[in-house]
């Protein structure tokens, strides 16, 4: 062994080809994350730079007005979508948590196994898949579009989601917990109830507002099931306004004062998804420190 | 007032391995026996059984006759009446995180269906007193959740939860050995108390905390009662060499 | 301490001689039966529902089945007044936006991950994780509004007339532009995709264990060799898996695409031509369908988009999973 192969100065320093190379990539990567961002910056600014001067008392507590008459709004939107989201969770939230009971406390075999694949599956199922199902059982049988057939798609695509997130926070909940309510000569069905889903509930109700937030914005489903309305509806058997139906007929519509609207109609969808999506982060983190073991 | 437990050829097993073979064995009301052994020898498994908890893991199970005061455990009755019967304390204290301190020692008499407000005050306030964890925590009964109280408390809390439904049989797993030497000192002397009201089955691996608070010991080892009779005997005179191996420390 | 007493002391006090509050308590076996029956039947729901769709898909599409057979998928010749029905062009349509979307959105995602991942300071990863979800949480109608009257003008003011000239000779750039094109159709799906690749993509390198990077690293690796070696290649699986998920996300959506793609049945080279999905020729044209033969032919499509759908996204589930967890994972109380 030679002494001239261990000195320091004899070691090859790092090529100027590979550190090119190093450098060149940490360029793209930035460019990468500027371009990605871009489009996220650009949309909010102009959701905001083009909607928020339409957005006015008027706007938001008006039906449409007659095409060609300027003004009107979208306050039949607004309560349309409530009034389907409100279906859509009346159906999906109860079959959702019962289905990530199901998985996470009878499910640990074959059978949960499967119901857990299906469950990944249905939430790749696009949604205007959804919308034709839908369509198939509540437009066909009923005779006409209605909100009911527009819930019934929302709740479909809401389940997965939130079966998933019951059953990942059940699993959460120690066994000892549960050990304690059966030592107690407590049921399971009570025990399941009172205490594991009770320690697991805010995790749970995390999970809802996330698929709620995920619906709340969806249009293909309720193209030919809720289809869309003029004017008040309340009936979960007529047709009826959604905001993002609305947003879609108006953007695509041929006249500037519908454009207009659109934008404002955007800006409040989004501001609402915002909203519902801090709720969930804010109430995901009190949650976390809440229920600490 | 506690009952005797009478066992029977009890044999029980996790899926095809074999935990417990024909274990007979008779303990005394109104005292406390001890179970002792060596790691994976079935003493948590034989208590677990008495109060049929054993069932709930997946592929579990147990055949045999236990007796539990007029009570057959295996025979008759469901499991969830029996464990009304009986009180468990585990080794980890587990009270439950989103209930008060009164909600957690009411609870298997509110979950179970008893909702007299009055008695459930008096019952939750002589459990607390007879845990001796009621001076600690009477100003803050309904604040404070179960989970915020320190180690030693909340032991003393799950056995409070435990008595409240006044239980024949009081069956402790390990209930210490997750504590710091003061609580554990605490619960001891609390062990010798409730002596007087319930019977007691202790699992424990410390063998000087045996010798404290049992009067009689049982070794168990390999799934097999070795030895069983009064706690000095066992300690001082074992009939049995293996009983003698373990004691001396040559290998547990 | 005191010790054990060996004689049996005498009862306590006559308070104690009193019966259990729950000695009246009746445990009714049939409640547990009822409640693990009705949690079943949610979980059975779920199959049912995919279950339903299929049926309904394959039942309602079955005239046009019968009509014309395989040969549905390969004719371009979309005639509802004549009730001729051929898919090709929404085929077509579909394949080509959602290839062109992973083909600008591959890069970019990845690039993301790995500058929060590897390069990003502490502070920073956070915010940016966060911003690239919100990204996934813009619905889609909003997506293409801001497409119409944000993106293609200005795709065609600053992007054709360069495309046009440098790339026409690939025949993919020729032709006129109006801005509702393939082109634009792939663009907006390229954003849309780009947050669930670049989140799969985050997760899996993630998972690849510190040892590797470290390993790489002891060897004299620039950074960039270290993640190329160290990270990449191991999440390689998983990777792939979050870009056939994307695949997955870009071959279904529906409105933004719409909205900008033109929505005319035809097959062209050319990516300025404007071009139609199978999700979008659904979207348009199902609630004017007048005649049974054209509802089943749009629901034939719909059938197809279904399966193709599951197809992908099972493809890629499983290659996520070989990179997180190793087998599915079964139980863990």
């Amino acid at each position: 062994m030679s002494n001239a192969a261990l000195s320091e100065t004899s070691l090859p320093p790092i090529s100027l080809r590979r550190r090119i190379k190093n450098g060149t990539v940490t360029f793209l990567a930035v460019a990468a994350v500027v371009l990605v961002l871009a489009p996220l910056v650009a949309i909010f600014a102009y959701l905001v730079y083009k909607g928020v001067g339409s957005i006015n008392w008027a706007f938001l507590t008006q039906p449409p007005k007659p095409v060609g008459e300027a003004g009107g709004g979208i306050a039949n939107a607004i309560v349309g979508t409530c009034l389907i989201l409100g279906i859509a969770s009346l159906m999906g939230v109860p079959v959702g948590i019962g289905a990530g009971i199901y998985l996470a406390e009878y499910g640990r075999n074959r059978m949960g196994d499967v119901v857990r694949f299906t469950a990944d599956v249905l939430n790749g199922v696009p949604s205007i898949v959804v919308g034709i199902v839908a369509y198939a059982i509540v437009v066909i049988t009923q005779g006409h579009f209605s909100a009911l057939a527009g819930g019934a798609a929302l709740a479909i695509m809401m389940v997965p989601t939130i079966t998933r997130a019951t059953e990942e926070m059940l699993l959460l909940v120690p066994n000892v917990v549960r050990e304690a309510a059966y030592g107690l000569g407590v049921s399971r069905w009570r025990t399941t109830l009172s205490i594991t889903l009770r320690t697991a509930t805010s995790g749970v109700i995390t999970g809802i507002m996330l698929a709620f937030a995920r619906i709340a914005g969806e249009t293909a489903p309720l193209l030919f099931t809720a289809l869309g309305n003029q004017f008040w509806n309340l009936s979960p058997n007529q047709p009826t306004a959604a905001l993002s139906l609305q947003i879609f007929t108006y953007a695509t519509g041929p006249y500037d004062e519908w454009h207009r609207q659109a934008w404002a109609g955007a800006l409040i969808l989004i501001i609402l998804i915002v909203l519902s999506i801090s709720a969930v982060r804010i109430a995901a983190s009190r949650g976390t420190l809440k229920g600490a073991n | 007032m506690g009952v005797g437990i009478q066992v029977e050829k009890l044999n029980a097993w996790f899926s095809k391995t074999q935990a417990l073979r024909d274990i007979n064995i008779t303990m005394a009301a109104n005292h406390c026996t001890a179970v002792i052994g060596p790691s994976g020898c079935g003493k948590s498994t034989f208590v677990r059984c008495l109060n049929r908890m054993h069932e709930t893991i997946p592929n579990a199970r147990a055949e045999g006759r236990v007796r539990i005061g007029e009570l057959d455990v295996y025979n008759g009755t469901s499991a969830v009446a029996i464990r009304r019967r009986i009180g468990m304390v585990f080794q980890k204290p587990n009270p439950f995180p989103t209930m008060s301190i009164y909600d957690n020692v009411a609870a298997g008499l509110k979950l179970n269906g008893f909702h007299e407000r009055k008695r459930l005050d008096e019952i939750v306030e002589r459990s607390l007193q007879l845990s001796a964890l009621w001076d600690e925590v009477k100003d803050t009964l309904r604040k404070k959740s179960g989970a915020s109280l320190s180690g030693g408390q909340q032991q003393r809390l799950c056995i409070a939860r435990a008595i409240a439904v006044q239980p024949e049989v009081l069956l402790m797993d390990e209930p210490c050995s997750a504590l710091d030497p003061i609580s554990t000192g605490k619960i001891e002397e609390l062990i010798f108390q409730l002596k007087e009201r319930f019977t007691i089955v202790i699992v424990t691996h410390n063998m000087q905390q045996a010798s404290r608070v049992a009067e009689f010991t049982g070794f168990f080892l390999l799934g097999e009662l070795i030895e069983f009779d009064k706690t000095e005997k066992i300690f001082t005179t074992p009939s049995d060499k293996r009983t003698e191996d373990y004691i001396t420390g040559r290998f547990g | 301490m005191p010790g054990p007493q060996p004689v049996a002391k005498p009862g306590v006090a006559a308070d104690k001689v009193e019966t259990s509050p729950l000695a009246g308590s009746k445990y009714n076996p049939f409640a547990d039966k009822i409640f693990a029956f009705l949690m079943f039947a949610c979980g059975l729901c779920v199959l049912a529902l995919v279950g339903l769709t299929f049926y309904e898909l394959v039942t309602k599409s079955s005239l046009s089945w019968h009509a014309f057979g395989w040969k549905f998928f390969v004719r371009s010749d979309w005639d509802p007044v004549n009730d001729q029905f051929g898919a090709l062009p929404f085929v077509y349509g579909t394949i080509v936006s959602s290839v062109l979307a992973l083909v600008i959105a591959v890069p970019l995602a990845v690039g993301v991950a790995v500058f929060i991942t590897e390069m990003a300071p502490a502070w920073l990863r956070g915010p940016l994780a966060f911003t690239t979800e919100l990204l996934a949480a813009i619905p889609s109608v909003i997506y293409g509004l801001w497409a119409i009257f944000v993106l293609v003008p200005l795709m065609r003011e600053y992007a054709v007339p360069p495309l046009g000239k440098y790339l026409g000779w690939t025949g993919l750039f020729t032709g006129p532009c109006y801005g509702y094109s393939m082109l634009a159709a792939g663009i907006i799906l390229a954003i849309m995709v780009i947050p669930i690749i670049s989140a799969i993509t985050r997760e899996v390198m993630t998972a690849v264990p510190q040892q590797q990077r470290e390993a790489v690293l002891a060897l004299g690796a620039t950074r960039w060799e270290m993640i190329r070696v160290g990270v990449l290649r191991n999440a390689r699986a998983g990777i792939m898996g979050g870009i056939i998920l994307g695949l997955g996300r870009a071959l279904g959506e529906t409105m933004a695409v719409t909205m900008v793609i033109g929505n005319r049945p035809e097959i062209a080279k050319s990516l300025f031509a404007p071009g139609y999905t199978m999700a979008s020729v659904l979207a348009n044209e199902f609630t004017e369908a007048t005649g049974n033969l054209y509802l089943s032919s749009l629901i034939e499509v719909g059938l197809a988009l279904f399966l193709v759908t599951i197809v992908v996204n099972i493809i890629a589930q499983l290659l996520v999973w070989s990179v997180t967890r190793g087998t599915p994972a079964r139980g863990h109380v």
